[in-house]
């Protein structure tokens, strides 16, 4: 230890500046200036800065983010959430329309589904069993959370992908057998 | 035990790297001819990178990526190798901050094919077919290339107080901590402020004038959690209303990113319980 400490330290007493450059050539090319610089008084670079400030772009976000089960089922809740409360509020606010269009009404609504072929039933069914299974398994996750349970990756993963299979088993089940 | 010999060959077992000639030291990112003894030829591997790119001496030009190649068998394992490189011999114009290379300052925080992390951790993806992509942090205004205005973050930072407050210092020597409460700071106390977590936020993309961010909220928490302050009340006073910390909203990208491996989003879901609990 002490001979390499030795040697080092005789190393950089002998060691010239001359050396160095002629043993990293690209090293004191990027030692070069490209650009001069120039005094300013403070409010001076407070305006080039200002100014400066007023052009930034704005980096790119959502759409070169990397997707990650963490932020797309997060989106999901969301957009599956507003999806069925806008569904619901629709579907019950038409009834008012009832006296304009005599049609919207349940027992017209069943017969004109009654006769469509299971596959368009199952598909529609399926339609909105998605949404309506994954927000509600995906807020039991979220109460999971909110007391302090699965709160790592390992956990946020996991429950992820259970979530993911319930929502595909229970709107496969919901829409075609029963 | 002791022979003779021990101390000879406690010499030999330090790695030679350590012992031989510096004579030829450079960057480890420069050529192969200018090692001390020329390495054997490795096959050539070039990589294309992708590098966002914003100069504000021409703002009305667009933010583009520009390509770069490099060899990777004359270049470090890491991304901020394969940078460095670029910039000392592509193109010297290209801007990014750095500074320890080894994961304890934080200033090389960028995206790096997708994802939020410091580039001096991040090994070089070594699939020549597909180029790397690198941005700056995300929804975050630029500065110049990849060097992201972080004025907004620290003064969130600031905002937190982020330091001991306690009116009833003791009456001599330091304040005393036991074990457990010190195990508490766990996880917490490690943050750089690299600011990966916070640009990886989608809630803080919306909402960044006004939410705090999770590397924020974490140390936030991290005061909140010191058994030898006692502001706990008036810090927790501060983050009830509905933007400072409820627009977290679980999604986790904090935890999945953070390059350190802590875990601001579990820091956030205490906080949120116990102002709810108390």
């Amino acid at each position: 230890m002490s001979t390499s400490l030795v040697r080092q330290s005789l190393f950089r007493a002998v060691a010239k500046p001359s050396m160095l450059r002629a043993s990293a050539p690209g090293l004191m090319l990027a030692q070069r200036r490209f650009a001069s610089t120039q005094n300013m008084t403070p409010a001076e670079s407070i305006s080039y800065l200002n100014a400066q400030r007023q052009h930034r772009p704005n980096s790119p976000h959502a759409q070169i983010y990397q997707p990650q089960i963490t932020w797309i089922l997060s989106i999901a809740n969301r957009v599956t959430g507003v999806a069925l409360s806008g569904a619901l509020y629709a579907g019950a606010l038409a009834y008012l329309l009832h006296p304009v269009f005599p049609i919207i009404d349940s027992a017209h609504l069943v017969s004109l589904v009654a006769d469509l072929p299971t596959w368009v039933k199952g598909g529609l069914k399926f339609l909105f069993a998605v949404p309506f299974t994954f927000h509600t398994f995906n807020g039991i996750r979220h109460l999971g959370w909110d007391i302090g349970k699965g709160l790592t990756i390992k956990g946020v993963y996991a429950t992820g992908y259970t979530v993911m299979a319930a929502t595909a088993i229970s709107s496969i089940y919901l829409a075609f057998f029963v | 035990m002791f022979k003779p010999s021990t101390a000879s060959s406690a010499l030999r077992a330090i790695p030679s790297s350590s012992r031989v000639s510096i004579g030829a030291r450079s960057f480890h990112a420069s050529s192969r001819a200018a090692l001390a003894t020329p390495s054997e030829t490795k096959p050539e591997q070039t990589k294309e990178f992708k590098i966002y790119r914003w100069n504000p001496d021409t703002p009305s030009e667009k933010p583009k990526l520009q390509s770069y190649k490099v060899d990777l068998s004359q270049c470090g394992p890491m991304m901020l190798d394969a940078l460095i490189k670029i910039k000392n011999e592509l193109d010297p114009t290209l801007t990014f901050r750095r500074s320890c290379r080894e994961g304890i300052c934080g200033s090389c925080a960028m995206n790096i094919d997708g994802v939020n992390t410091l580039a001096c951790l991040c090994r070089i993806d070594k699939d020549v077919k597909k180029p790397s992509k690198v941005y700056p942090l995300p929804h975050m205004y630029i500065v110049k290339d990849l060097v992201p205005d972080l004025t907004l973050f620290y003064k969130q930072y600031k905002s937190i107080e982020p330091f001991l407050k306690n009116d009833n210092p003791p009456a001599q020597g330091e304040f005393l901590q036991t074990q457990e409460d010190r195990k508490k700071l766990d996880g917490m106390y490690e943050c750089i402020l690299c600011a990966c977590c916070s640009t990886s936020c989608p809630s803080y993309w919306w909402n960044q004038d006004q939410y705090l961010g999770p590397a924020v909220l974490m140390q936030a928490y991290r005061w909140m959690a010191d058994s030898r302050d006692s502001y706990g009340a008036e810090r927790k006073e501060k983050m009830q209303n509905t933007m400072s910390l409820y627009r977290c909203h679980t999604i986790f990208n904090c935890s999945r990113t953070c390059p350190k491996g802590l875990n601001p989003a579990l820091a956030i879901a205490k906080m949120k319980l116990e102002m709810a609990t108390e």
